[in-house]
């Protein structure tokens, strides 16, 4: 069966932290920082589990600043 | 398989619309605004209509989009948007002319020009974001709070003794003859994402056609106005707002 691998590619500046995307992962693949803050003083979105993503997108459809871009490759 | 790989051999799922530039948005983290001005991006840039849209950016939280969407705009005086649409969609008959206003600009202080623009019949589409606060100034009252809403000007929650009741201006806009589309979406998750994204572009064909004006209302989040955390704020507004502001449309001819 063709497996599905995703990659979500963040624009960690333009992140604001508000946590829309982490409640939207159907795979729990990405999180808000705990300690890292960006420029703006927000913590934002990382992918501390890149194996999880299944790249559904729709951690970027809810995003309301645009910073996700998301990559998606089938492996037969 | 690495994320480099993925990156360099995959296919985009989801990028940032083509239409929206690189500026940052000036909203508060978890506002609907940005999905809203998302969508519009995409649906314009889906029906190629980058160079022949035209449209009028509000007073509000709302009034910097000129500055995220790559598309011509202009800025009306605070309500008066309809009223500039009508003047550009009559001396531009072939361009897209849509308004994008809050519950203030469009239900306060524009109800005037918004009803009077949707009764003449213009070929417009109305993007009316609702949220039941005014979020720019403060989360005062505003026409659409909610009875026993609390807001900075009314503590103890909406009395309709003293504030009368919420404004639905979608089932107002739905009993004039001049509308042609009238619907009431959110984005609040991404099935609601996906469904009010057909609902624009729907709104945009129909007064591309010129069968009437479009009325297209978003029930939308103030996670700062209304005090809560963006999750918290989208759970409240399916509990609260979508039983007295019911979602679909109100009126497709």
């Amino acid at each position: 069966m063709a497996k599905i691998h995703g990659a979500v590619v963040v624009d960690t500046e333009r992140c604001k932290g508000c946590n829309l995307c982490v409640i939207a992962c159907p795979t729990d693949a990405i999180e808000l920082t705990k300690t890292e803050v960006n420029h703006k003083g927000y913590p934002f979105c990382t992918d501390p589990r890149p194996e999880a993503c299944i790249g559904c997108a729709s951690c970027a459809i809810v995003c309301p600043d645009a910073c996700i871009t998301v990559y998606k490759l089938k492996e037969d | 398989m690495t994320k480099e790989d993925i990156i360099a051999k995959g296919t985009a799922a989801y990028e940032r619309p083509v239409l929206m530039n690189d500026t940052p948005m000036h909203y508060c983290p978890g506002c609907s605004h940005g999905v809203v001005h998302k969508l519009i991006a995409e649906v314009i840039a889906e029906m190629g209509l980058e160079e022949n849209s035209i449209g009028i950016s509000p007073v509000g939280c709302g009034v910097f989009i000129y500055n995220y969407i790559d598309i011509d705009w202009q800025e009306a005086a605070h309500g008066r948007a309809p009223a500039l649409a009508t003047a550009i969609k009559r001396l531009l008959p072939d361009r897209l002319v849509f308004t994008y206003q809050g519950d203030g600009d469009c239900a306060g202080i524009g109800t005037n020009e918004t009803i009077h623009s949707l009764n003449r019949g213009e070929n417009i589409t109305i993007i009316y974001i609702n949220n039941a606060i005014y979020g720019m100034t403060g989360g005062q009252m505003a026409p659409t709070t909610l009875i026993g809403q609390k807001t900075v000007t009314c503590p103890y929650g909406r009395d309709p003794k003293q504030n009368g009741f919420p404004l639905k201006l979608t089932d107002i806009a739905a009993q004039l003859e001049g509308t042609s589309y009238v619907t009431r979406q959110s984005v609040h998750s991404v099935a609601a994402i996906r469904k009010a994204k057909k609902a624009l572009r729907h709104a945009f064909e129909v007064s591309m056609q010129g069968k009437g004006s479009c009325f297209v209302e978003f029930v939308c989040t103030c996670s700062s106005g209304w005090k809560m955390m963006p999750e918290k704020a989208n759970k409240w507004m399916e509990e609260n707002m979508f039983p007295y502001y019911q979602i679909g449309d109100l009126k497709d001819e």
